[in-house]
């Protein structure tokens, strides 16, 4: 059967959403999947949000069906609302923010390795399989509200974070078409889909609001994650068009840790008091300031404003204690923890003080998100103009740090101010309907975004020369991926031919950068500093050993391509028979 | 992989259309015996064992505390103590009736304002109050705006006859 429905699905760090439109109407009328889920034990509630969180239920509950959902095969682990209700009691059982360990290169992502730092009894699933899980939940929804329209056989648009790298796409591809979207699914940058929300709820009036030579900030701050993109107005043939210009780093630092920082401060104010709280009244704690942060921030809040943890037994107000914050307090504690005045110049400190460093999530060293931007904005903008900025994230709900950032980019650019664009309100929604909104346009046509990868791309080569004992050979970077390739291109990389033996395993090392964005295939780096190249997942190769091969190695070239749906290949071409072997990510065996 | 979406993989999978084919087959021929094919399993199930009123409670309780509050004695306490409590109750409580109920003024304008009756349909959406004499009066001031729920989606419950009466479950801490 044809397609009937383009969806957007939202897989988030924190929530996760799916919009979707039919395709039988005349312009794009985007709707929010309700998605049923658990909210306690035997209490289903269909929610627009997927909190993006998985409990692992112990034997006994797996084996009662405590936390089973109807239709279900499995009852040893319960998504959603209550499993985020769950992970405050029971962080052991708890995975949280499995997007992020996706995008952490350091670690081998098909291991089961979450929940990271679990008991020894509880069946640990790999960052992959629990992408997996909350998009499974979803794609039942789907079929739960239309079992005539099949997902496989829709317009599928997934989400990635635009500082994902290319293993980090390909993983997150793989635990998509594990859970069952379509093969020709496609995927797109959140700062992107948050603009397509924009572009759909402002219509063309885009084009009278922007001219040529703008550039607009995408600053999309999450529950755990800070995504930065800038966008650029260009021309093409008489028409304006969007062109993505440059992507930030992957920045581990979010409204989350704003409300801990909150909770923090407030424990401590409970402890000058002498109230010592146990870990459940920790947990209700943070509730309570996650919902204070708001009206901390706000400029029309009371000065000072009491926040309580009620007693854990019925005796609600009998057991309860309270503190009072200072509204002043609160608010220099956030804001120069979070949003700190910084020049344009500066970048983001790093302390490197400690010698024992926990392997987990590499948490930004500097929660100062505007020393971040000010990096990213002096290395993207070059001394250009910035003129507009769209907030994206639920947390710029909270109308005080949007205002404390728009006063911060007035400061870097006193002469023309950059204006806030508004869009929709829906911070929490707008990359799912986006999403859906592009894959109508793309089916329908409309404007877009042109942006090709993010990152430049490149193979790590051994340069021939004398061995030093106790050194390994010098390493040089070949480019074979320029910043800005576009969708459905590819290009042959200009470079000596590389000796590859036959019949076993070639394995290279693999950069990328975000950061240079005028290498050109075949350049070849001798040197880099860590900032500008990030090393990813290794590629490898196994030449069959052919009937024709004279020699135990052939010599090839690279050769990359970007697929119509985003997906980065690279091939080694025989440099005469021109037969051809595709580079695939090393399954690591090695988690360093 | 799969999980619930078990469910629809037995629906789309061709042992199941060729029974559905083969039932439309046999219904056609009234005097062959019809089997039944394998229900699918709705994530939502048709019945619940519980009623809507007592789900409603449960969650006020699990999100808000509601039942504690009112089930405790609070001539003792002093009404700062009372406020503090109240504001997170209020705040929680407040979620779960937006989320089930997004519950909306009947008339969407100021209180203290002029309501121009005539045309309205009264009924139960508008109550008439002060000096109601015959005859149908064309206008009035709105003292209360009124409200009404604009949806009504509550939890939906799956447990057994024997919890059904159990609004919170007794928590034990093991040590």
């Amino acid at each position: 059967m044809p397609a009937q429905y383009v969806i957007g699905i939202d897989l988030g760090t924190t929530n996760s959403v799916l919009a979707y439109s039919s395709l039988h109407n005349e312009h794009p009328l985007v709707q929010l999947l309700p998605l049923p889920q658990l909210t306690a034990p035997n209490s289903i509630e269909s929610l627009p949000m997927l909190p993006s969180f998985l409990y692992l239920c112990t034997a006994e509950e797996t084996t009662a069906e405590t936390f089973a959902m109807p239709g279900s095969d499995d009852a040893s682990f319960v998504a959603g609302h209550a499993a985020r209700k769950l992970s405050a009691e029971f962080p052991d059982r708890t995975i949280g923010a499995a997007k992020s360990w996706l995008g952490h290169s350091k670690i081998d992502r098909h291991q089961a390795i979450l929940p990271w730092q679990a008991a020894s009894d509880v069946a640990k699933i790999s960052p992959v399989m629990a992408s997996q899980r909350y998009l499974e939940h979803i794609v039942a929804a789907w079929h739960d509200a239309f079992p005539d329209a099949p997902l496989v056989e829709q317009h599928v648009v997934l989400t990635v974070p635009a500082s994902f790298d290319a293993s980090a796409r390909e993983l997150t591809r793989e635990a998509a078409l594990a859970a069952g979207l379509p093969h020709l699914f496609v995927l797109l940058e959140e700062p992107q889909a948050a603009t397509y929300a924009w572009l759909d709820a402002i219509g063309d009036r885009w084009r009278k609001l922007l001219k040529v030579g703008d550039r607009m900030l995408v600053c999309d701050i999450g529950g755990g994650t800070t995504d930065l993109t800038l966008v650029e107005v260009a021309e093409e043939d008489g028409e304006l068009t969007l062109q993505r210009a440059a992507v930030g780093n992957h920045l581990l630092v979010g409204g989350d840790n704003m409300d801990l920082a909150l909770a923090h401060h407030v424990a401590q104010l409970f402890e000058e008091k002498g109230t010592n709280l146990d870990p459940w009244q920790s947990v209700s704690l943070w509730h309570s300031c996650r919902n204070a942060k708001e009206s901390l921030l706000s400029d029309e809040g009371p000065d000072s404003q009491t926040i309580s943890v009620p007693g854990r037994g019925s005796k609600l107000i009998g057991g309860l204690v309270s503190v009072s914050v200072d509204r002043a307090e609160a608010t220099e504690l956030l804001m120069n923890g979070f949003l700190p005045e910084a020049n344009l110049s500066e970048r983001p400190h790093k302390s490197r003080a400690s010698g024992f460093r926990e392997i987990g999530l590499p948490y930004e060293a500097d929660t100062g998100i505007t020393r971040h931007l000010a990096a990213f904005l002096n290395q993207s903008l070059a001394g250009s103009q910035l003129t507009h900025v769209l907030f994206n994230g639920g947390v710029f709900k909270a109308k005080a740090l949007r205002g404390r950032l728009l006063q911060q980019l007035h400061g870097w650019f006193p002469e023309n101010p950059p204006n806030p664009v508004e869009g929709s309100d829906d911070l929490d929604f707008s990359v799912a309907r986006g999403a859906c909104f592009y894959g109508w346009t793309k089916l329908h046509g409309g404007v877009r975004i042109r942006g090709g990868t993010a990152r430049s791309y490149y193979i790590g080569i051994e340069t021939a020369g004398l061995a030093i004992p106790g050194a390994g050979r010098p390493l040089k970077a070949l480019c074979v991926v320029p910043n800005g390739m576009e969708e459905g291109t590819e290009v042959d990389v200009p470079s000596d031919a590389i000796g590859l033996i036959v019949g076993e395993a070639a394995r290279f090392r693999f950069f990328s950068s975000a950061s240079r964005r005028t290498d050109q295939p075949g350049d070849l780096l001798p040197r880099w500093s860590p900032d500008e190249l990030s090393e990813t997942d290794s590629l490898e190769a196994t030449l069959p050993a052919g009937d024709d091969a004279e020699d135990d190695y052939v010599p090839v070239r690279f050769h990359s391509r970007i697929t119509e749906l985003g997906v980065l290949e690279l091939w080694c071409v025989h440099e005469t028979t021109d037969k051809r072997w595709k580079l695939e990510f090393s399954v690591r065996d090695d988690a360093d | 992989m799969g999980r619930i979406s078990l469910a629809w993989r037995i629906l789309t999978s061709g042992a199941f259309t060729a029974k559905v084919t083969q039932l439309l087959d046999l219904a056609s021929k009234p005097e062959a015996p019809v089997a039944l094919a394998a229900p699918v399993k709705p994530i939502v199930p048709a019945k619940s064992l519980r009623s809507d009123a007592v789900n409603l409670l449960a969650a006020l309780q699990r999100e808000g505390r509601l039942i504690d509050f009112l089930k405790e004695p609070i001539e003792a306490y002093s009404d700062s103590q009372i406020g503090a409590a109240v504001r997170d109750i209020h705040r929680d409580c407040g979620e779960v009736l937006e989320r089930q109920f997004a519950i909306r003024p009947v008339l969407d304008q100021a209180e203290g304002s002029a309501v121009n009756l005539s045309g309205q349909p009264k009924g139960g959406k508008i109550k008439l109050t002060g000096k109601v004499g015959e005859g149908s009066p064309s206008s009035g001031t709105l003292v209360h705006h009124g409200w009404k729920v604009s949806k009504s989606e509550l939890p939906v419950w799956t447990g057994d006859a024997d919890s059904a009466s159990v609004v919170a479950p007794a928590e034990v801490e093991v040590r």
